[in-house]
């Protein structure tokens, strides 16, 4: 009943479920990574205890989003071998040493001053805490760095030659680090996580404004994630657009799926705002779309003509509906954010940003497109890149393990279970961290002085009177 | 070329490898180990001993792996399909015991569902490497750049007795950590379970260290051909010399000794293991020099990890020296 096709489906679809289920994780510490990093200097700087109550409150959360994306980490490195050994074989070397970068300059750095982090307050006083807070948040952007440089090499792979094991052998690492797409994917990427970020603190935010207008925490809390939102979601959409004009140069087919073109227009293609695209008659149903918008978009030129993918052999087509469907989602939640962002600068000008319930609603509804948006995201350019591993040179087909479909069923089907119960149980847990409100004494992780290690605790640690506001900026 | 870069990166992947196994050794057995301790204080310390560095430990499982992809591919992708079930049971291991450092602080109603997690998933981690590595050293079918076997062939009596002596030695390590870490009852029953669990260990690498030179010709060749068997005789009879210096150091209630000896004799079947494999990465059929990255990817690689590695270690070092001492006592300074 499983055949070599099912064997590829399988491990196709376990690696989708693998990667997207840990790229929440790090699309989440990212960001919160930097945020706690700014809630300690602000509490270091100004000696106001409310950061220092944040920065505590912030880290719990950080401990487990952190555990959960480091273990559901360690699958990945391992996954390419297990059920992509033949891409394992022929790209290792040009993927290999961008990923062995990533463990030697990101992994370690955050694992080593992780346990500072978390724990080590009350050992190394504030001011070499800061220090290990700032190695973990600068170890999430470098390892986002070479772990989207080895992706970003798929899509638009340079810098090698084939070798006589028809391998792609470097011939020129510069090229290869600082492939065509790589800087877009970066910026974009990294710009996902801090919105992803400020949606959830901003929802946590709102929710205890909702309950309690008077909040310092809550208040606090819900005004710098605002505040970067209003920033940062009109430069993720520049961002984006940017990436995208870019794939238009090197992966057309991919744009030519995202946006429903089939046929070639030669004097100015449509923007198909909606439909129902159908690729065995190669045609958009019932499309929404404004006249020449897109080649004004994508060409900046009303009359530019675009090729569809009817210029491209149709087994090297993508599928049009999965990455039509994602783009989509994720650019639609996009705006969403931005009408989020603008309204809460309104909100600013009339000095009602803690008032007017009906925003913090929104912001609390917003909460998860963050992560949302960044999967959509994912998929778009993912699958997008099918059907090749390294983009029109090494096809998905021909890149995995010799394996017995059983196995990848039995390991697929293991994967779901426990996924299920670990982070479902995480989420559960971060959420019952969230529902509590910020307060003054906020806890730590760390144990208290007067109290033996988390001695059969309730709570991992009881409040931590050692350092009050004021002592920061001592000396 | 005046150095051969595939004879350095296999020295670098089997120090990354050891380092996993001197670091999360400890904090694999410490999870072995969870059901002898009484809920509670005893508990809590033992968790707290290494919920500060298991993050870095198993970053070198991450670099072992990542290197072997990146340093020697053909073998990474010929070793890890066919490896395929522990490798995976394995990962699945480490996300349940992962997690359970966290979670069961976080959820005090489902403290005893946790506290099983971690032990389930400490021993199946600890089983699947040793099956790994016995499952690698009893050879592996290969046919051109692949894999040719099935998906059960890595199950022999041979790999399970390599299973069964890694959570064994993983429990040695974690039982003498303890030793080291903490005070009083805990200090003791961690001592008592040190003298059985190293004799076990002492035995088993007796029992594996005897099977291993009849799997493959050329382990018999390179352990007792003449004249190199003068120089490979000294590591069975450093062996004996570590697990005297053990047994003698418990019974004068060293604290520190026991753990540091643990790692020698660790070290020593290391060393055992590099006389029976090399030059192959994968027994048999493929040497270090056949599976081996392009030169370009070595030496760019290189050029990170001899500035990288000595800085790594310096901050674990670090990190470790900022959590030590007893645990349990941080409250009292």
């Amino acid at each position: 009943m499983f055949d070599d096709i099912s064997a590829l489906t399988l491990a196709r679809a376990q690696f989708a479920f693998t990667v997207s289920f840990h790229f929440i994780f790090p699309a989440f510490s990212i960001g919160l990574a930097s945020y706690l990093a700014v809630l300690e200097g602000l509490w270091l700087k100004t000696g106001k205890e409310v950061y220092l109550n944040l920065f505590k409150y912030w880290l719990k959360i950080f401990a487990l989003a952190f555990a959960m994306g480091v273990v559901s980490g360690i699958t990945m490195s391992y996954q390419f071998g297990t059920n992509w050994s033949v891409f394992s074989d022929k790209a290792g070397p040009v993927i290999g040493p961008l990923m062995a970068y990533e463990v030697m300059t990101a992994f370690f750095l955050e694992a080593g001053f992780l346990g500072v982090m978390l724990f080590g307050m009350n050992r190394v006083g504030p001011k070499l805490h800061y220090m290990a807070t700032l190695a973990v948040a600068i170890g999430t952007f470098i390892s986002a760095f070479w772990i989207l440089s080895a992706n970003s090499w798929m899509q638009t792979p340079q810098g090698f030659v084939m070798n006589a094991a028809g391998q792609f052998e470097p011939a020129d690492w510069w090229a290869i680090v600082f492939n065509p797409s790589f800087p877009y994917r970066l910026v974009h990427t990294v710009l996902g996580a801090y919105l992803t970020t400020a949606l959830v603190v901003g929802a946590v935010g709102a929710w205890h404004l909702l309950k309690d207008k008077g909040n310092a925490g809550a208040r606090v809390m819900f005004n710098m994630a605002m505040g970067m939102i209003a920033v940062a979601a009109p430069i993720q959409i520049f961002a984006g657009d940017m990436h995208g004009l870019n794939t238009l140069e090197h992966q057309p087919a991919k744009v030519m799926a995202m946006e429903g073109h089939f046929q070639s227009h030669p004097d100015g293609a449509p923007l198909i705002l909606f439909g129902i695209p159908d690729e065995k008659a190669a045609t958009v149903h019932a499309a929404v779309s404004i006249p020449k918008a897109s080649s004004l978009i994508l060409k900046h030129d009303p009359n530019a003509p675009l090729a569809g993918l009817d210029t491209v052999p149709r087994e090297d087509w993508p599928h049009v509906d999965i990455v039509f469907w994602s783009f989509r989602i994720m650019v639609g939640l996009g705006m969403l954010m931005l009408t989020l962002g603008a309204v809460s600068l309104f909100a600013r000008t009339r000095r009602k940003l803690y008032d007017w319930s009906w925003l913090h609603r929104f912001a609390l509804v917003m909460g998860p497109t963050g992560f949302v948006a960044v999967l959509a995201g994912w998929v778009t350019t993912e699958v997008g890149r099918q059907p090749f591993t390294v983009y029109g040179l090494l096809r998905t087909s021909q890149s995995a393990a010799p394996l017995d479909a059983p196995a990848v069923a039995a390991s697929l089907l293991a994967f779901v279970a426990v996924y299920f119960i670990v982070f479902s149980a995480g989420t559960g847990y971060i959420l019952k961290l969230m529902s509590h409100a910020p307060h003054p004494g906020e806890p730590g992780l760390e144990p208290a002085p007067d109290h033996p290690v988390r001695t059969a605790g309730i709570t991992p640690a009881p409040g931590i009177p050692v350092h009050r506001a004021g002592q920061g900026d001592a000396s | 070329m005046s150095l051969d870069l595939p004879f350095v990166w296999a020295f670098v992947i089997a120090f990354a490898v050891f380092a996993y196994v001197v670091m999360d050794g400890f904090d694999l057995g410490i999870g072995i180990l969870f059901p002898t301790f009484k809920p509670g204080p005893e508990r809590d310390s033992a968790m707290n001993s290494v919920a500060p560095v298991w993050d870095g430990n198993e970053t070198w499982l991450v670099l072992g792996g990542g290197g072997l992809m990146a340093a020697f591919p053909l073998a990474y992708a010929i070793v890890l399909p066919a490896l395929y079930a522990p490798i995976i049971a394995m990962l699945l291991a480490l996300i349940f015991r992962g997690v359970a450092f966290e979670f069961r602080w976080r959820d005090p109603g489902h403290r005893p569902f946790w506290d099983v997690a971690f032990t389930a998933g400490s021993v199946v981690a600890a089983f699947a490497q040793g099956v790994t590595l016995g499952a690698l050293l009893q050879g592996i079918s290969v046919e051109g750049r692949q894999y040719a076997g099935g998906w059960w062939d890595w199950l022999t009596p041979f790999s399970l007795l390599t299973g069964v002596s890694l959570v064994v030695g993983y429990a040695l390590l974690g039982a003498t950590w303890l030793v080291m870490k903490t005070e009083g009852e805990t200090q003791s029953h961690m001592r008592r379970m040190s003298a059985w669990l190293g004799a076990g260990t002492v035995l088993l690498i007796a029992v594996v260290s005897a099977v291993t030179p009849f799997l493959e010709g050329a382990y018999y060749e390179n352990w007792f051909a003449w004249p190199s068997v003068l120089l490979t005789a000294q590591v069975p009879l450093l062996v004996l010399i570590g697990a005297v210096l053990f047994f003698r150091s418990l019974r004068k209630g060293h604290e520190r000794w026991p753990f540091l000896l643990a790692l020698a004799l660790f070290g020593l079947s290391f060393v055992g293991l590099g006389i029976s494999m090399f030059p192959y990465v994968v027994p048999g059929a493929v040497t270090i020099w056949q599976a081996a990255a392009p030169d370009s990817s070595l030496l760019f690689m290189l050029v990170g990890a001899s500035v990288l590695i000595p800085i790594i270690l310096a901050y674990t070092g670090y990190s470790y020296w900022v959590f030590r001492g007893k645990v349990g006592q941080e409250g009292y300074h």
